[in-house]
């Protein structure tokens, strides 16, 4: 093991994680949202697209098996196990300004996962223009019949986990999700356990 | 010495045939005052497909819309790609003229281009994943960039992008823009280079006319059968930058490279009044418009 820490709730995180390296999130609270984006480490255009993702294995949810693509269709992870039966990559990262149009103007001032996509990708040289739909580890939306879609009460638990290993030198950038409007952090956001391994972890 | 000479004679030969294709084609181009002739014969020209300059002079266009107020009138074939400026309160209306055709559409703030389209917070803000009639394609920025104010098709997608070029190498053999099979990626890159964007700026993209069903399990269905021909019509509510490519669907299944001409036409109109129908239809479009206000108190005199 290369990396052990605690992120604590709210907060946000960037690593570069080498080729062949395992990156594991635990969801130490349970129903816990984490946020998430990558990077090629060393072409910050190349970068994850939940469209290429989704579009390629034919399915919206995230699962043990499925390769996270980049815009230019370029494997840049794989989930090589994962104890959460699937996780979300169309429902976004919350904002400030999406907050107001979701929940009203008086959440204007909330924290949200863009803010920390921003303030840990701007140390990274990344800018607003970086930012683009994400995966949301642990969350659960669902999409009905006719269309509906949204974010329902998670399908997680306290200690699950996902494996991601980088099929290439991979910047992730995480914001454990601050969100307390909606159930995709039980309404009460905790913290995250990040391991990184060099290899597969033991 | 042989060699050299073998050469030379090589060169000749190639000059000879060269110019053999020339006189063949287009015998005025050897000279300056011919080759200018020649490009300025192919003005004029009627092609299926192409772009009405003025865009005043388009015809064919829906019985109350009026060619004066028209500012752009064009078609785009099979692998093609455009882009437009529109002034707020301008309506394009896209026409699947065939009823294969697919259109990748990326929208920005024509002011600020960082401000873009968010398909994330478009379908989970409106808490639908099937764009309709009434559906806003919104900002990152908390804010309505369009208004889908009419559309027969009803076929449309958020969620699955574009192709790639390694994705069409891959399916095609030759998945480059100068090839038979340009991806949607790079053709949107193109179409945003022309305005100082880069690929940064290529975030994932709405289509029209394809529309792609989620399975309890899911899984992506798409249904994407050619049809009649419909269209889709788009209302700006704030100067914005469109940027459009006619490419497969990326779930298309078919072994060729497929699709049909999709025709754009906009024309000039008014911006949402405060009593405008699409306003109103539920409280979280409500405040997309309250934000967008709030930012063209600001910007428009």
């Amino acid at each position: 093991m290369v990396h052990d820490e605690v992120l604590a709730a709210r907060a946000a995180w960037a690593r570069v994680v080498p080729r062949d390296h395992t990156l594991r999130i635990t969801d130490l609270g349970g129903n816990q949202a984490v946020d998430c984006l990558l990077y090629d480490a060393h072409d910050h255009a190349n970068r994850y697209s939940a469209p290429d993702t989704i579009s390629a294995q034919r399915n919206i949810f995230l699962v043990a098996g499925t390769k996270l693509l980049s815009n230019e269709g370029q494997p840049m992870m794989t989930i090589t196990a994962t104890t959460c039966a699937y996780h979300d990559t169309i429902g976004g990262a919350c904002s400030r300004e999406s907050n107001t149009l979701r929940y009203g103007h008086h959440t204007a001032h909330q924290h949200a996962c863009v803010d920390n996509f921003l303030d840990a990708g701007t140390r990274h040289g990344l800018t607003k223009r970086d930012l683009v739909s994400n995966i949301n580890w642990f969350m659960n939306v669902p999409v009905g019949s006719d269309g509906t879609l949204g974010i329902v009460d998670g399908i997680s638990a306290p200690g699950l986990t996902v494996d991601l290993r980088a099929d290439i030198d991979t910047l992730v950038l995480i914001s454990n999700c601050p969100q307390i409007n909606n159930p995709c952090n039980g309404f009460d956001p905790t913290p995250v356990q990040l391991q990184v391994w060099d290899g597969s972890p033991l | 010495m042989g060699r050299n000479r073998d050469t030379a004679q090589d060169f000749d030969d190639a000059s000879k045939l060269v110019t053999e294709k020339h006189r063949l084609s287009n015998p005025a181009t050897s000279s300056l005052d011919g080759a200018r002739a020649h490009a300025r014969s192919q003005a004029g020209a009627v092609e299926p497909a192409g772009i009405t300059i003025p865009s005043t002079a388009a015809t064919d266009l829906p019985h109350d819309i009026d060619a004066a107020t028209v500012v752009w009138d064009e078609t785009i074939e099979l692998g093609g790609y455009t882009s437009r400026l529109l002034r707020r309160g301008s309506v394009v209306r896209m026409t699947d003229l065939e009823g294969d055709g697919c259109v990748q559409l990326l929208v920005y703030n024509a002011v600020a281009t960082s401000e873009r389209l968010n398909a994330a917070d478009t379908v989970k803000v409106q808490w639908q994943a099937y764009l309709n009639v009434g559906a806003l394609l919104l900002s990152d920025m908390g804010r309505v960039l369009m208004t889908i104010v009419a559309d027969t098709s009803a076929r449309h997608d958020c969620l699955c992008g574009c192709s790639s070029r390694l994705a069409n190498t891959a399916r095609f053999g030759d998945g480059s823009v100068s090839g038979p099979a340009p991806s949607g990626r790079d053709l949107l890159c193109l179409a945003g280079a022309k305005h100082g964007l880069g690929r940064v700026d290529i975030a994932p993209n709405i289509n029209l006319f394809k529309r792609v069903v989620v399975a309890d399990d899911g899984g992506l269905h798409l249904d994407g059968e050619p049809g009649a021909a419909s269209h889709v019509e788009l209302r700006a509510e704030m100067d914005v930058l469109v940027l459009l490519a006619n490419t497969p669907h990326p779930l298309d299944a078919r072994d060729e490279y497929s699709g049909s001409p999709v025709r754009v036409t906009a024309w000039r109109g008014d911006p949402a009044g405060a009593r405008d129908p699409f306003r109103t239809t539920t409280p979280e479009r409500l405040r997309a418009f309250q934000n967008t206000d709030e930012l063209l108190a600001v910007t428009t005199p």
